[in-house]
């Protein structure tokens, strides 16, 4: 580790860290993907109830989308705003 | 269209004075454009400060243009009186769909809301920074909803409301706070996330766009457009509604019928 840059050590991890903040991405994708098709087949089951299936459904896929807001906050923190790195003594 | 859209954007940043040349680097944070010192605190005035200015100056231009012409206006209706009919009803029938029919009244409060949330996400496509891009905003937009919901809550329900903590188990009083606590910022951080997620993405897109060598530059006509169509006229509207509909759901919630 001599010779190493800790400004640079710690943006280095700071960008893995937010490419691991980005994992958060797959639940909401799942999540959401799962709703549109519940969605998709209650449509199909009753269409004229269309409007109220679709408006129910943004309702759900924007909660379930939170976590995945969450993730990216983190990254773009990390990615930006990084508060680490003035942490770094001298 | 794509090398339109640049041209726009250059044009807005000089008739508003600063630049926003796009082949400049990725700039996240809002620039602060003004320092001010009143009375020993330092006010900064950011872009953000500035370009919620505008739309709000624009949005009470039209708003008291149509306001004038209300007067000639007539039991049948033509010209822009159908314009306005058709908003106003959507917004009296979403309303009453997501409360009800006795808190229809909540629906002058939240088309301003509406309006407001709109307009600023659809300002990227004319070259401005989306004000909703900045945590500060959503969250003072959240602020208000967070005070309906507990004023509300208050009002109707009196003493049920304090008591709705305690419930189901006194033991989970602080959890039922910490869960009303992770409301506002949920909503706030859920807009906040999906317009700044869509304006780094586009930037990123100009940047790379700028950068290409000459026979791949055929890609710059057409693809920022079909970018700008999804991350701020799609998302933008549908992160509007999606506001909206939770903050209305939300006071629906705690009032005590």
């Amino acid at each position: 580790m001599e010779g190493l840059d800790p400004r640079a050590f710690v943006l280095g991890c700071s960008a893995i860290g937010a490419g691991l903040a980005m994992i958060a991405g797959i639940g909401p994708g799942i999540g959401q993907g799962f709703a549109a098709g519940k969605g998709a087949e209650a449509v199909g089951r009753q269409p004229e109830a269309r409007g109220t299936i679709t408006s129910t459904m943004l309702l759900g896929c924007a909660v379930a989308e939170s976590t995945g807001i969450y993730g990216l906050v983190v990254a773009m923190i990390l990615l930006f705003a990084n508060p680490l790195v003035g942490k770094i003594a001298g | 269209m794509g090398l339109h859209l640049l041209e726009v954007k250059s044009l807005v940043g000089h008739l508003i004075g600063w630049n926003t040349d796009p082949s400049s680097d990725l700039d996240v944070e809002s620039r602060i454009i003004e320092k001010l010192h009143i009375g020993g605190i330092e006010i900064w005035i950011s872009e953000t400060v500035v370009n919620t200015w505008i739309i709000m100056a624009a949005l009470i231009l039209i708003a008291l243009i149509f306001r004038i012409k209300m007067k000639n206006y007539k039991y049948k209706p033509e010209g822009s009186q159908n314009v306005i009919e058709l908003i106003i009803e959507f917004m009296d029938s979403f309303v009453k769909s997501a409360m009800s029919e006795k808190y229809a009244y909540f629906g002058n409060w939240f088309f301003g809301v509406f309006a407001l949330i709109l307009v600023s996400n659809l300002s990227g496509l004319l070259g401005f920074r989306p004000p909703t891009a900045d945590l500060c905003t959503t969250a003072a937009i959240t602020l208000t909803t967070f005070v309906l919901i507990h004023f509300m809550g208050i009002w109707t329900g009196k003493g049920s409301y304090f008591k709705g903590y305690l419930e189901p188990i006194p033991v989970l009083l602080p959890i039922n706070i910490i869960s009303e606590l992770a409301t506002p910022i949920s909503l706030s951080f859920r807009l906040f996330g999906n317009i700044l997620g869509g304006m780094i993405i586009m930037g990123m897109v100009y940047m790379a766009l700028g950068n290409l060598p000459s026979i791949l530059k055929i890609f710059n006509i057409g693809v920022p457009a079909a970018l700008h169509l999804y991350f701020d006229v799609f998302a933008g509207c549908i992160q509007t509604v999606i506001f909206v509909m939770l903050s209305m759901t939300f006071i629906k919630d705690k009032i005590a019928d």
